[in-house]
C-alpha cells in the first residue's frame, strides 16, 4: 500500500490473490454510514466526522480514519475507522439534528476489497468497462457502477491502489472473477 | 453499446449502467380520484411514441440512481440531449434545427 | 513426398523447427511458421474438402479469413471439436490433429458426392422446393437429412473445457489491419502520442508487407521495414499490439469488438492462459485498414482442387516457401497476377501461360513478366478445367472482339491461379452503418460518408501501389489523432520502389464455348452456388439481391460473400438488366468472422454466470444437509431432509415442529429498506394502500403497495423505529424493483418530500423464530427488551441485544404461529443464529425451508405476490380489502381500484379449494370449471394457484382464483387433470386458526 488509509487489509485473512505484479485483499471491518441529504446535511455530517465532504460529482475525500464518497447530489459513502459505531452514528445523528436528512448505518452491507499493484487497472478491467486513464479516472476518484453483473463502489485510492465496495452476497462472484482473470498473470 | 450521458454525474457511462424508465414530462395528476375513467386511461396509457425527437426518462441506477430526462431520435438512436429532473423540457424544433447544423 | 512443393529457400517459415501434424488422420511435416494450408501445400495437398449441397471435391482457394473450401474441425481432446475453422488461419503446431468437413466416408471417395450426379435436384432455393411437401416429412426425413448431409462441420458433444476472458479496452485510435495502410496509421497515432490499438487477424503483423518479395521502403525490403516499424510500436507503451486478433463487430458509438486467439497456436497451452479473449474496445477514432480481397474468376469447373486466388499463390510462395504447383496456369483480368508469376517463375516454377482476358495487356507489371520470359495471352480465357481430385489441365479459349468465344487448346497444368481483380473490403465500414457508394471507375462498392468516428485507409477503401497506401495510411492516422488531440503529426511517408498499382478486373461470370446446360461455373464455393443459379434465381422472381441471397444462399459462407459477393451481383445485375448500383449490395453483419460461444460467454458461465447470492447462514444449512432453492439470485435453504426422508415427509415434519413446538428459519434474502426522513411517514402512506401517518413507534404494519393500475406489486412488513425511520421489507424477488419504484415517485413526482431510501437488505441477517414455544426459545438470549404479550404484542418491534449483538426484534409471523424475526447485523447473523438453534434444538425445534414456510402461510391463507398473484389481481380480489385506508385520499393505484372492470362482478377471488379425495394433491396453475366435462372453449372458472398437503389438516389443500369464488363457497367444482377429472369443494381460504388466536398468545 503506497499510503495510509482508512482502508487497510485484514490481517486476519490470507490475501486473495497475491502476485508480484497485483495484490487483492479483503479490508478489514469498517463502520459505514449512508448520508442521504443537501448541502447542509453534508456540512454538518461532515463537522461531526472531520473531513468537509466532496461535492464534486464522483469526487472523494480521504484521510486515514475517515473516507467520504460522493456517491449521488444528495448521497454520501461515509466510512469510519472506529471501535464504536453507535457513538459515532449517534455524533452524527446529533450533528444533523435540525437538518432534513437520512443517516443509516450499512457498515455490514458491504464488504471491501483492496486491488493493487502494476496490474490493478488491467485486473478490473476484465470486468469494469471504465478507462482507467488517470486523465479519465484519476486518484480519489468514486463512482457506483459494474464489475460483470454485481454493482459495486469503485475508489482510485492511489494511481495503481482501488478498493472495491459490493454488497457482501455479491462479493464472492466478485472475488471468484478476479481470481479467473488473475490466473493469467501466473503464465510463463 | 450506446454511451449515455448522466446530468448529474457529468460523464458518459455505457447503457448498462442505466433504466430506462418511460417518456418523460407525464405529471401524476394532483388528485387522481377527481379524474373520469377516460382522463385516467389517458394518463396510465396513452404515450406518444413518435418517430423521432422523444423526450424519455433514464434512471443511472448503477451509478448515481438519479432519474433524469433525455431526448432521443427513435429513428437514430441517437441521445441529443440530457437534462436534470425538474428542467424544462427543450424546444424540440430548436434541437433539430440545431441538429441539422 | 515430404515438402516435395517446398521453396529451396526463403519465407517466413524457421525451416530449422520441424513439426509433425495430422490432417484426417495422415501424418505430414510443416515447419514453425507455417499453417495449416501452407503446410499443406508445400506437401502437395490440394484436396481439403468437399463442397456443402453437391460433396465435389474442393482445395484451398485463398490465403486468409474469407477461404470458403479448406474449413477444419480441430479437437484436442474427444468432444471438444472446433469446427469451421479456416485452415490459412490455422497455425500448425507438433501433434496438431486436423480432420476435413462434409465428407463421408473419406475426402477422395465421398458418398454424398451422388449429389452432384442429381444436381439438377439441387438448384437454387432446393430446400424451398425439395422438402415442401408434405408437412410430416420435417421432423422425420427432411431435416434428419439436410443435418447429416449438409452440415457445415461437427459440434462439440461435451462441455467446453477451455475458459475465455474478456477485457474492456479504450483507445483513442483503433487500427483494425496491420497492412501497410494499417501500420503507417497506427505509427502515425503513436507518433502523435495517441493511445493505440492494433490489432490484425494473423498470426504476424504485417499484411501484404510480409508476401512483397520486390518491393523496397527506405531502402530496405517490405517485410524488414515492416519489422522496424512493428518494434517501434511495440516500444511505445501507448501502444497495444495484437495479433491473431479479429476486429469482428463494429456498434454503436466506435465500440468495437476483438476476438484475440490467445492459445489456439500453441502445442501445450500453459493452463493459465485463456483460450481466447474478447476485446470489448471503445474507441474515440478508428481506422479500418482491412485491405481489399481478390475476386475468383467465374469460369466452368473454376472449383477444381488446384485452383487458386493468383495472389494466394504469391503468399504461401513468398510468406512459407510453399509452391501451389509446379506448372501452373494464370488466369486474370487483373496486373496484379502477373506479380504472382514473376515470382513463381523466379522461385523456379514453371509458369506455363498468363491467360489475359484484356485483349493487349501492357504496364510495368506485364513488362515484368515478358521480360521474365513468360509467355502472356490476351484476349484469352479459361472455358474448363479437367482432373478428378486436382486440376490436370486448363482449357483455354480466345475471345473474339463480338464476344464468342474460340477453342485455343489445352495447357497442362497442376495448379490454375486466377485473378478477377479486387474488391474493397468495406465489412467493417458497412457494420459501423455506413452506406457503401458504387465507383463506376473503380467498378467497386467504396465507403461512403462516416456515420461514425472513423476513416478507411488503404485498399479497403480502393486506394491501391504501396506509395499510395502508406501516404493514405499516414494521411488516416493523423487525422484519427488530431480529432483526438491538437497535437498530431504524419510522418514523411518513405520513399518506396516497386508495389505499383494494377490496373484491370472484371465481374461476373466469364464467356466461353461449353454447353451452358452442361457445366458449372460457381460463385459461392462454400454454399455451391453456380452463375445459373443467380440466373434462375431472377428467372423465378427474385429481383432484390437480399431475396436473392437467401433463395440462393449465396454470400452466406462463413466469410459472409467477401470473396463472392461481387460476381453474385454482377450476374444479377446482367440478368435483372440493370446497373449494378441499382441492384444494391447486401449488408454486412456482425460477425465478421465465426467467433466461438466460448469468446462471446467469456467467463458467464457456470457458477459465474450470474452472481449467486449466499445468507449469512448459507453455510450452517449446507452443513445440515438442506436442500437449496433458487428465488431470484438468492440461494435459500428449501428444506432439510433427515437421513432417508423424503421432500414431502421433511416438509411434514418441519411443519409440524413449527405449528407444535418451534421452527428456526433464515428470512434475510428478505428485502429491507430504510426510509428516513421528516416525511416519512407521508410517503409510505403515499405508496401503501394502508393508512400509515398514525402507526405508532414500535409497531409493525403489514402493507400492499399497488402499481398505479391498481395491481398488487408488492408486499411486506413495515416497523415504525423512530417518528422519522421507518424499516421495510419486501418480497425476496421484489426488493430491487420495489425500490425502484419507490425511488421513482420520490425522485420524479413528489421531490419537496424531505425522506430518503436505503436499501439495507444486507445490512441485516434475518432470522425467523417461529411456534408456540418462540419465546422460551430466545428469551434467555435478549436483552433489554420485554417479550411479554403486553409490552411486546403480535406486530411491534424493539431495539435491544440478542447474545450481546444490537437487534431489530420484530414480533411477527407469517405461519400463522406467534414467532419473531430477528435482525441482526450481517456479519453477526451466524453466531446469533448458532446461539438461538442451540435453544431451539434444545426444545425439540428443527430448522425449516421455504416449501414448509409456503405451506404454513398457505394453511393461513396468506399470499404470496406472483404466486397467487400475477399482475392482474387487486386487493379485493385476494380478499385484502382490509388494508386499503377507506379514508385515505390518495395512494399509489387508488383511482385503478375503481375502474369499471375491477368493481365489475365476474373478478377471479382467493378462495380455498378441498378435493374430496382428500389424498389428492391438486397441481398448482390446474384449470378449474364449473362442470366435471365441459364442451370445447368453455372458459375456465380459475385456476389454481398454491397447492399442499398439510398436515395440520391431515390432508391436502389448495387456494385458487376463482371467478366470483368468494359467493361459490360451498359449491363442488372440477379440476379436469391428465388422469382424470377431480372434484373439489370451494372453501375459505383460511384453513387453520380462523380467529387468530395463535399469534396473539
Ligand atoms: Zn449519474
Amino acid at each position: 500500500m503506497p499510503e495510509k488509509s482508512v482502508y487497510s487489509a485484514n490481517a486476519d485473512l490470507a490475501p486473495i490473490i497475491a502476485t508480484s505484479r497485483v495484490r487483492v485483499a479483503e479490508a478489514a471491518p469498517l463502520i459505514r454510514f449512508s448520508l442521504r441529504g443537501g448541502e447542509a446535511a453534508a456540512s454538518h455530517a461532515g463537522t461531526a466526522v472531520g473531513v468537509s465532504l466532496p461535492l464534486e460529482p464522483l469526487t472523494s475525500i480521504a484521510t486515514d480514519k475517515v473516507a467520504a464518497f460522493w456517491l449521488g447530489p444528495d448521497e454520501w459513502n461515509l466510512v469510519i475507522q472506529d471501535d464504536d459505531a453507535r457513538a459515532m452514528f449517534e455524533r452524527v445523528e446529533t450533528a444533523l439534528a435540525d437538518t432534513p436528512h437520512s443517516l443509516v448505518d450499512v457498515s455490514d452491507r458491504n464488504r471491501a476489497l483492496i486491488i493493487s499493484g502494476r496490474k490493478a487497472a488491467w485486473l478490473l478491467n476484465s470486468q469494469v468497462f471504465l478507462d482507467f486513464d488517470e486523465a479519465s479516472f484519476p486518484v480519489g476518484m468514486v463512482t457506483r457502477t459494474l464489475f460483470g453483473k454485481a454493482e459495486i463502489m469503485l475508489w482510485r485510492q492511489a494511481e495503481d491502489t482501488f478498493v472495491i465496495e459490493a454488497w457482501r452476497s455479491f462479493m464472492p462472484y466478485v472475488i471468484e472473477l478476479l481470481q479467473e482473470a488473475s490466473r493469467e498473470l501466473e503464465a510463463a | 453499446m450506446l454511451l449515455i450521458s448522466c446530468p448529474y454525474c457529468g460523464v458518459e457511462r455505457p447503457e448498462i449502467e442505466f433504466r430506462h424508465a418511460g417518456e418523460a414530462h407525464i405529471a401524476r395528476p394532483a388528485e387522481p380520484s377527481k379524474l373520469t375513467d377516460e382522463e385516467w386511461a389517458e394518463y396510465l396509457y396513452m404515450r406518444t411514441n413518435p418517430k423521432g425527437l422523444m423526450a424519455e426518462r433514464w434512471r443511472h441506477t448503477h451509478g448515481c440512481g438519479r432519474f433524469f430526462n433525455a431526448i432521443r431520435d427513435t429513428v437514430s438512436d441517437k441521445f441529443v440531449t440530457v437534462y436534470k429532473m425538474g428542467e424544462a423540457k427543450p424546444d424540440l424544433d430548436q434541437l433539430l434545427v440545431e441538429a441539422a447544423q | 513426398m515430404t515438402h516435395e512443393f517446398r521453396t529451396s529457400a526463403g519465407g517466413r517459415i524457421d525451416r530449422s523447427s520441424p513439426v509433425e501434424f495430422t490432417f484426417d488422420g495422415k501424418s505430414y511435416q510443416g515447419f514453425a511458421g507455417d499453417t495449416l494450408a501452407s503446410a499443406l501445400l508445400a506437401n502437395g495437398v490440394h484436396l481439403v474438402g468437399r463442397s456443402y449441397k453437391y460433396h465435389r471435391p474442393r482445395g484451398i482457394v485463398t490465403a486468409g479469413s474469407e477461404e470458403p473450401n479448406a474449413l477444419v474441425g480441430i479437437a484436442r481432446e474427444k468432444g471438444q471439436n472446433t469446427p469451421n475453422l479456416r485452415a490459412p488461419q490455422v497455425e500448425i503446431y507438433q501433434g496438431l490433429n486436423a480432420e476435413s468437413q462434409n465428407r463421408f466416408p473419406s475426402l477422395s471417395f465421398d458418398i454424398g458426392a451422388v449429389n452432384d450426379l442429381l444436381s439438377p435436384l439441387f438448384v437454387a432455393g432446393f430446400y424451398y422446393k425439395t422438402f415442401m411437401w408434405p408437412r410430416s416429412f420435417w421432423q422425420r426425413v427432411y431435416e434428419p437429412f439436410i443435418r447429416s448431409a449438409a452440415g457445415l462441420g461437427k459440434a462439440p458433444t461435451d462441455p467446453d473445457k477451455d475458459r475465455y476472458a474478456n477485457y474492456y479496452a479504450h483507445c483513442d485510435v483503433l487500427v483494425i489491419g496491420s497492412g501497410p495502410a494499417g501500420l503507417a496509421a497506427a505509427n502515425a497515432a503513436a507518433q502523435s502520442g495517441a493511445r493505440v490499438i492494433l490489432c490484425d487477424e494473423q498470426a504476424e503483423l504485417g499484411g501484404s508487407l510480409l508476401h512483397d518479395a520486390t518491393s523496397m521502403i527506405d531502402g530496405k525490403s517490405a517485410a524488414d521495414w515492416a519489422s522496424e516499424t512493428i518494434k517501434a510500436l511495440s516500444e511505445n507503451d501507448r501502444v497495444t499490439l495484437l495479433p491473431r486478433t479479429t476486429g469482428f463487430g463494429y456498434y454503436a458509438q466506435n465500440f468495437v469488438a476483438l476476438a484475440e486467439r490467445v492459445t489456439d497456436h500453441l502445442a501445450n497451452p500453459d493452463q493459465s492462459l485463456p483460450r481466447e479473449r474478447l476485446w470489448q474496445v471503445r474507441a474515440k477514432e478508428v481506422v479500418i485498414a482491412t485491405g481489399a480481397i481478390e475476386r475468383p474468376l467465374v469460369f466452368p469447373e473454376n472449383d477444381r482442387p488446384g485452383v487458386m486466388m493468383a495472389e494466394a499463390g504469391r503468399i504461401y510462395l513468398n510468406r512459407y516457401g510453399a509452391m501451389a504447383g509446379k506448372r501452373v496456369v494464370i488466369a486474370t483480368a487483373c496486373d496484379t497476377a502477373y506479380r504472382t508469376a514473376v515470382d513463381l517463375k523466379a522461385a523456379g516454377v514453371d509458369v506455363a501461360v498468363i491467360a489475359d482476358l484484356r485483349p493487349e495487356p501492357v504496364g510495368v507489371h506485364v513488362d515484368a513478366a515478358r521480360s521474365a520470359g513468360i509467355r502472356v495471352e490476351g484476349a484469352c480465357v479459361v472455358t474448363g478445367t479437367k482432373g478428378r481430385l486436382r486440376v490436370k489441365s486448363a482449357r483455354l479459349g480466345r475471345i473474339r472482339p463480338d464476344g464468342s468465344v474460340t477453342v485455343m487448346g489445352e495447357e497442362a497444368c497442376d495448379s490454375l491461379l486466377m485473378s478477377g481483380g479486387w474488391t474493397p473490403n468495406v465489412s467493417l465500414y458497412s457494420q459501423s452503418r455506413g452506406k457503401v457508394v458504387w465507383d463506376e471507375e473503380a467498378g467497386a462498392y467504396l465507403p461512403g460518408p462516416s456515420v461514425q468516428h472513423e476513416r478507411s485507409a488503404g485498399s479497403c477503401h480502393g486506394v491501391y501501389g504501396l506509395h499510395a497506401v502508406l501516404e493514405d495510411g499516414y494521411r488516416a492516422g493523423e487525422s484519427a489523432a488530431r480529432a483526438v488531440s491538437s497535437a498530431a503529426k504524419r510522418p514523411e511517408t518513405p520513399s518506396v520502389s516497386g508495389g505499383e498499382a494494377g490496373a484491370g478486373g472484371t465481374l461476373g461470370a466469364l464467356p466461353h464455348d461449353r454447353d451452358p446446360s452442361r457445366v458449372r461455373a460457381f460463385i459461392d464455393f462454400q454454399n455451391d452456388v453456380t452463375a445459373k443459379d443467380v440466373k434462375l434465381a431472377v428467372r423465378e422472381g427474385f429481383h432484390s439481391i437480399e431475396h436473392i441471397k437467401r433463395y440462393t444462399t449465396t454470400g452466406m459462407a462463413t466469410d459472409q460473400g467477401r470473396l463472392s459477393n461481387m460476381n453474385a451481383l454482377s450476374v444479377a445485375s446482367k440478368s435483372l438488366e440493370k446497373p449494378i448500383p441499382q441492384v444494391g449490395l447486401t449488408t454486412f453483419r456482425q460477425p465478421y468472422t465465426p467467433v466461438t460461444f466460448g469468446t462471446f460467454a467469456t467467463t458467464a458461465r457456470g457458477e459465474a454466470f450470474d452472481p449467486v447470492r449466499r445468507t449469512p447462514m448459507h453455510d450452517w444449512a449446507v452443513e445440515k444437509g438442506a436442500e437449496f432453492e433458487d428465488v431470484s439470485l438468492w440461494k435459500r435453504a428449501w428444506y432439510f431432509p433427515r437421513p432417508g426422508e423424503s421432500m414431502h415427509e421433511a416438509v411434514a415434519r418441519e411443519c409440524a415442529t413449527v405449528r407444535e413446538s418451534v421452527g428456526i428459519f433464515d428470512a434475510s434474502t428478505l428485502g429491507k429498506i430504510e426510509v428516513v426522513g421528516p416525511d416519512a411517514a407521508e410517503f409510505l402512506n403515499r405508496v401503501y394502500t394502508n393508512p400509515f401517518l398514525k402507526l405508532g413507534v414500535g409497531r409493525l404494519r403489514y402493507g400492499i403497495m399497488l402499481s398505479e393500475a391498481g395491481f398488487i406489486m408488492d408486499d411486506g412488513v413495515v416497523g415504525r423505529i423512530a417518528e422519522d425511520r421507518f424499516h421495510v421489507t419486501t418480497t425476496t424477488g421484489g426488493a430491487p424493483r420495489v425500490l425502484a419504484h419507490l425511488e421513482d415517485y420520490l425522485q420524479t413526482e413528489w421531490p419537496d418530500l424531505n425522506v430518503w431510501l436505503t436499501s439495507t437488505t444486507e445490512q441485516w441477517a434475518v432470522i425467523a423464530v417461529q411456534g408456540p414455544r418462540a419465546r422460551d426459545v430466545i428469551a434467555p438470549l435478549v436483552e433489554g427488551i420485554d417479550l411479554s404479550t403486553e409490552s411486546m404484542p403480535h406486530m411491534s418491534v424493539r431495539e435491544g441485544r440478542i447474545c450481546g449483538v444490537p437487534t431489530r426484534l420484530f414480533r411477527m409471523s407469517f405461519t400463522g404461529e406467534a414467532g419473531y424475526e430477528i435482525n441482526v447485523p450481517a456479519s453477526r447473523g451466524r453466531e446469533v443464529w448458532d446461539a438461538v438453534w442451540k435453544n431451539v434444538e434444545a426444545a425439540g425445534g428443527a430448522p425449516y425451508g421455504t416449501e414448509t414456510m409456503h405451506v404454513l402461510r398457505a394453511e393461513k391463507g396468506y399470499i404470496i405476490v406472483g404466486q397467487e398473484t400475477d399482475g392482474t389481481v387487486v386487493p379485493n380480489d385476494v380478499g385484502m380489502d382490509w388494508a386499503v385506508g377507506k379514508k385515505k385520499a390518495d395512494f399509489i393505484g387508488i383511482r385503478s381500484l375503481t375502474r369499471p372492470d375491477i368493481v365489475a362482478a365476474g373478478r377471479k377471488q382467493l378462495v380455498g379449494v378441498l378435493t374430496k379425495d382428500p389424498k389428492v394433491i391438486l397441481e398448482e396453475g390446474a384449470q378449474i370449471t364449473a362442470e366435471a366435462s365441459p364442451a370445447l372453449k368453455t372458459p375456465a372458472l380459475g385456476h389454481v394457484t398454491s397447492s399442499y398437503y398439510s398436515s395440520a389438516l391431515g390432508r391436502s389443500m389448495a387456494l385458487a382464483m376463482i371467478a366470483d369464488g368468494r359467493d361459490r363457497i360451498g359449491d363442488t367444482i372440477y379440476v379436469p387433470t391428465a388422469e382424470g377429472v377431480v372434484v373439489v369443494e370451494i372453501v375459505s381460504p383460511v384453513f387453520y386458526d380462523a380467529e387468530g388466536g395463535k399469534l396473539v398468545a
